[in-house]
């Protein structure tokens, strides 16, 4: 019986993610309305059990993908996967104001550079503080706490070595799930409760995911134009990475 | 029918993903340059073109709003496959640079809206 329930969740693995993501919303929002009568929304709680799980995923097969890796939730990955994700973020655009996007122009493509600025400064201070002096492994540092993907795509392209592009990864993810956790409960100190603050915010975070995360758990209406400044950010980081911000560490640094 | 909503967003998405790469084969990025986001500028724009037009209807727009609806569970089982333990044990440098990179951009925000902001804000802060 065990084996015939294992084949029908993992060859209709998609379904068996519907139901395992549904079941976990449920839970979320009975958590929600039981211990914080709402105030904690019950989309953060269902990304922190999502997260909690991919922990547990990764520490108990060693794998990257979290809960994943381990076959029973392969459909999770399908339904969280890069295709359906992209395909549902373009779909939060259909109540778009246009209005808003337009007052918020400027102020976004502003933020967009900023925001890599701000990111690459502070990965290559806290790389410094520990030790770190050669421009290679600064700027891979510095921009991997851009982007788990501009990290890599730097070190790669200026000759890092494995363990500081490993080092760059992992700032990257810190970066994405503490945008994701940290979202919901710092957004009414920073007014991030109105489209034109959505924008930058996506451009200054700029990690699609965390920012797709947090805005999620923060205010569902404000996701597309999160996402729309966000989804430029790692080209302009993987642009910006190897060329300027190298030039300049190498300027400054030697 | 609801088909042509899904069908229709499905081809701004490829559209606008697909320009996204060649962008970046064009500046010379290994990167998706704004994919996702051409892809719902395209329909913002196409879709209030057809919806004027009449082609785009009430029921083949509950096909682009499903997958809206559902975007929730799917950014849970996104959250559910990221790499939560690898960036945990990346150890405290990784750690940290991941915070401070996060807690500036939190503090930028605030900063950043202010910026090109409706001039009668300014101008009624800097009378005496």
């Amino acid at each position: 019986m065990y084996e015939s329930l294992m084949k029908v969740l993992t060859s209709y693995s998609l379904l068996s993610g519907f139901a395992i993501i549904g079941l976990t919303m449920w839970v979320s929002y009975w958590i929600s309305n039981t211990f914080t009568k709402g105030r904690l929304h019950g989309s953060a709680i269902a990304i922190l059990l999502g997260l909690l799980l991919s922990y547990i995923g990764g520490a108990y097969t060693g794998g990257t993908k979290g809960i994943v890796d381990i076959p029973l939730f392969a459909g999770v990955g399908l339904l969280g996967g890069a295709m359906l994700r992209d395909f549902a973020i373009v779909a939060t655009g259909f109540g778009v104001s246009v209005e808003e996007l337009k007052n918020a122009g400027f102020a976004g493509v502003l933020a967009l550079f900023v925001g890599v600025g701000a990111s690459f400064v502070s990965g290559v201070g806290v790389a410094m503080a520990f030790g770190y002096t050669d421009a290679v492994s600064l700027t891979t540092i510095g921009t991997g706490a851009v982007t788990y993907i501009v990290g890599p795509v730097t070190g790669a392209a200026i000759g890092a070595s494995s363990q500081v592009m490993a080092l760059s990864i992992a700032a990257g993810l810190v970066k994405a799930i503490l945008v994701m956790v940290a979202t919901p409960f710092i957004a009414p100190y920073i007014g991030l409760n109105n489209p034109r603050s959505a924008v930058i915010f996506g451009g200054l975070m700029g990690t699609s995911s965390g920012v797709a995360g947090g805005l999620a758990a923060t205010d569902p209406k404000l996701v597309p134009y999160g996402c729309l400044t966000a989804a430029f950010y790692t080209a302009l980081g993987c642009l910006l990475g190897p060329s300027l911000l190298f030039f300049i560490m190498r300027g400054l640094v030697g | 029918m609801i088909i042509y909503g899904v069908a229709f967003l499905a081809f701004c998405t490829l559209a606008g993903i697909f320009v996204g790469e060649l962008l970046g084969k064009l500046i010379g990025v290994s990167a998706n340059v704004g994919g996702v986001g051409i892809a719902m500028m395209l329909l913002i724009f196409l879709g209030s073109y057809l919806h004027k037009r009449g082609i785009l209807d009430a029921t083949s727009e509950k096909g682009v709003a499903f997958w809206s609806a559902i975007y929730i569970p799917i950014v849970v089982a996104m959250a559910a496959q990221q790499n939560v333990y690898g960036a945990l044990s990346g150890g405290p440098m990784a750690i940290i640079a991941g915070i401070v990179a996060v807690a500036v951009s939190f503090a930028l925000v605030p900063v950043l809206s202010r910026v090109g902001q409706k001039k009668n804000l300014t101008a009624s802060t800097q009378l005496p």
